[in-house]
């Protein structure tokens, strides 16, 4: 692992591929960002207009996409294993929650390990076929998980658990302790603890022995093998460890939106998540979080964005959403090939010059 | 790292907030969110993308008669906002989407959000929201429980009511029945089938073949060969226009001739009976409650000729022959008279009164003598169909109006 010193940035394109080359570059940072996220929603009695209960779910809902999208970062991006299918593990993670508060009444908060587990099992043994496929051919199997996924939750034997096309209805997650805090709200600093001990457990990792054996067979798989890495090991519990990420992340939803349904986790999904991971930055993990903000805001601003190129400024063109999404997607691979948080990198580094 | 004190500029003024909304004294009404004495706003979902993206006409067709309408002078005077957002028919995304509508955009209702599950997932939150949820844009029959959602109402006639409808005349008119049954294998699907079942009664045991095809199937032959060595003299036909088209095609090709009965979301001339071949679908039986726009019988009716001047008008982008364009028309027409009865008190809860107070309510472009009638114990306002039967190249209307009242 080399460690990018600022002589040869000059020379060196400034692939993040480092994932401390912006998150550790600063650690105080971090630990502002942390604060600030903690204290927005304590703002709401004063300026409730501008942090309002919308907003907070809006943030919410950024978060469960950062940490799904990170998932994907620490297969895709850290051990090089394309997935086009992470919207499965997100639908499993979703079901597996809801189905346990649905059917055994369990506390929402008591969801999240068993869910890591159950999905940390699902990914680790959709791995182990999956370690014969490279390249296209794991991208084309995973893809096909995606597609089969919402297909089985609506299956006879198991509609009785899942609700079939129905989905199930859950209840939103009330403020514990008799908290003096609104659904959202508390909705918001749950989903900021679980997300905080997720990047805090995803940085530990990467920084030790298993982040370098991952990143070693990502860049060269074959080397990593003959220095002693246990590739095929590493790949399935990277798989299994992605997986889990994920399907946390979709439990958060299930609490957070109270509803599955197979429409819930269509194809789209899963390629929402990999544009998330390409957009905000590969193998990063402030990437993710941008990630995380970008699926989320950029979906809305686009349709936002399409009704202001036709009512406001009149132009007869009907742009539809996805094409302003489109668009603005070509417009930030070119601008930002190595995604926004390489993009920052990058401009903060010839600014600094 | 270097300090600016750039960043400091900028950011003092909030004092603009300041310029909100003036005192309201001296208005026409009592309102509630999104009410006022110049603007009523109308929230709505609808997938103007993503797989379920050609239902999207609905909403433009909605958005066209609202326009017509603000033309007009609006209702009572004021004029009508539609704020319609696209969902991609996701059930997360309608949440999101719809908790925009109601803390931002702050509209007086939702009306004619679209889909079963996109739905299902909001019902919940408008009812504890007490934000009237009105007129649905889906079939299934759990939407008029006054009870558990006072503030959820659906609109077209379920599929539940139309299944019992067909079972009913089946067994009055089908000498010794052996029924076959051609199932979609989703929650339409099942609606249908259970209404069926329940309408059969105690003669349920008569349906002697079940099958089921999935949506992405690409024909049902195989499942028409399978009724047909059923040896069933009568089929209930439970498919999406594509299918109904091939299930009539193939029924004819391998000569199998049934008591068949079609299920409304395959009525269309244009996009089933045609593409079918109408010498294959004579004497098929479906049920209606809306004018088919490719059924030459209304080119004279007033309604049909309004409808078309407002298609051409307002609705370019829709085809004068597009089924969705009329139910989007009339379903806003439903909305119209309930805003316009709520008077000068546009609160949410009367709003929801008045929707849960129309009285044999004429709806342009319904079947002659179906009605709209809704009261606080009864949240299904359309539950009439008529039954037709195909002659020549139109549907012949036959018999009387046909009403459940399952509530």
């Amino acid at each position: 692992m080399t460690t990018a010193t600022p002589a040869d940035t000059a020379t060196t394109p400034a692939v993040p591929a480092s994932p401390m080359a912006a998150a550790g570059a600063d650690r105080r940072w971090v630990w502002i960002v942390v604060a600030a996220a903690a204290a927005l929603p304590l703002l709401r009695s004063v300026v409730p207009d501008i942090i309002s209960d919308y907003r907070l779910f809006l943030m919410s809902t950024m978060m469960i996409a950062a940490i799904a999208v990170l998932g994907l970062n620490l297969l895709t991006g850290f051990n090089g294993q394309i997935s086009l299918g992470h919207g499965a593990f997100y639908a499993v993670g979703a079901y597996t929650a809801a189905i346990l508060m649905d059917k055994l009444s369990l506390p929402y908060w008591t969801l999240l390990p068993i869910v890591a587990v159950v999905c940390f099992v699902v990914g680790f043994l959709f791995g182990l076929p999956a370690l014969r496929l490279e390249g296209h051919y794991l991208a084309l199997a995973t893809f096909a998980l995606a597609l089969a996924v919402p297909q089985m939750l609506k299956y006879r034997w198991l509609e009785d658990l899942t609700g079939g096309v129905q989905g199930i209805v859950l209840l939103k997650p009330e403020a514990p302790f008799g908290l003096p805090l609104t659904e959202d709200q508390w909705l918001y600093y749950y989903c900021l603890i679980v997300t905080v001990l997720l990047f805090w457990a995803a940085w530990n990792l990467l920084r030790g022995r298993s982040g370098r054996a991952m990143m070693a067979i990502r860049d060269h798989s074959m080397a990593a093998g003959t220095m002693g890495i246990d590739t095929a090991r590493y790949k399935t519990v990277t798989f299994g460890i992605s997986a889990a990420y994920t399907g946390i992340a979709g439990a958060l939803s299930a609490s957070a939106i109270a509803f599955v349904a197979p429409d819930s986790f269509g194809f789209f999904l899963s390629i929402s998540l990999l544009i998330g991971l390409v957009v905000g930055g590969v193998a990063s993990l402030p990437g993710s979080i941008i990630g995380g903000i970008f699926t989320v805001l950029v979906q809305n601003s686009a349709q936002a964005l399409s009704n202001f190129v036709k009512n406001d400024i009149g132009l007869p063109y009907d742009l539809s959403p996805y094409s302003v999404y489109g668009i603005l997607l070509l417009v930030l691979m070119y601008v930002m090939p190595t995604g926004i948080a390489g993009g920052v990198v990058m401009a903060w580094r010839r600014l600094r010059r | 790292m270097r300090t600016t004190r750039r960043g400091f500029v900028g950011s003092a003024s909030a004092a603009t907030a300041l310029l909100a909304a003036g005192v309201a004294y001296g208005q026409k009404g009592k309102y509630d969110d999104g009410a006022s004495d110049t603007e009523i706003k109308i929230g709505n979902t609808n997938p103007y993308s993503g797989p379920a993206s050609s239902y999207g006409i609905i909403g433009k067709s909605i958005d066209a008669y609202w326009r017509m309408v603000n033309d007009q002078g609006g209702i009572n005077g004021r004029k009508v906002r539609f704020i319609s957002l696209d969902d991609g028919y996701s059930p997360p995304k309608t949440v999101e989407v719809v908790r925009q509508l109601v803390e931002q955009e702050k509209v007086l209702c939702l009306f004619n959000t679209l889909g079963t599950a996109p739905n299902t997932a909001i019902q919940k939150y408008a009812n504890l929201k007490k934000v009237p949820h009105l007129f649905l844009a889906t079939g299934a029959s759990k939407w008029g429980k006054p009870k558990e959602f006072p503030w959820t109402m659906g609109w077209q006639p379920d599929y539940h009511t139309e299944g019992v409808i067909f079972a009913k005349h089946l067994l009055a008119n089908v000498k010794d029945p052996k029924i076959a049954v051609l199932m979609q294998n989703d929650d339409y699907g099942k609606d249908y089938y259970e209404g069926f079942r329940e309408g059969l009664g105690k003669d349920v045991g008569k349906i002697v073949k079940h099958v089921t095809y999935e949506v992405t199937d690409p024909t049902v032959d195989s499942q028409i060969i399978q009724l047909k060595d059923s040896g069933a003299n009568a089929f209930f036909n439970i498919t999406t226009p594509k299918f109904a088209a091939q299930a009539i095609r193939k029924a004819a090709e391998i000569g199998w001739k049934p008591a068949h009965y079609l299920n409304n979301v395959s009525a269309s001339v244009a996009v089933v009976m045609k593409p079918a071949g109408f010498e294959n679908g004579q004497d098929i039986i479906t049920a209606q409650y809306l004018k088919d726009p490719t059924d030459k019988q209304w080119d004279d009716s007033d309604d049909m000729k309004a409808w078309r001047a407002w298609m051409v008008k307002y609705n370019t982008s829709a085809s004068l022959g597009d089924a969705f364009a009329v139910f989007g028309y009339a379903v806003a027409a439903t909305m119209h008279k309930t805003l316009e009865q709520c008077g000068n008190d546009l609160t949410r809860a009367n709003v929801m009164k008045q929707a849960a107070s129309l009285k044999k309510l004429v709806v342009p472009m319904l079947l002659p003598g179906i009605t709209v009638n809704t009261s606080p114990t009864d949240f299904y306002p359309i539950q009439s169909i008529r039954l037709q039967r195909f002659k020549g190249e139109t549907w012949q209307l036959f018999g009387d109006v046909m009403s459940n009242e399952s509530t």
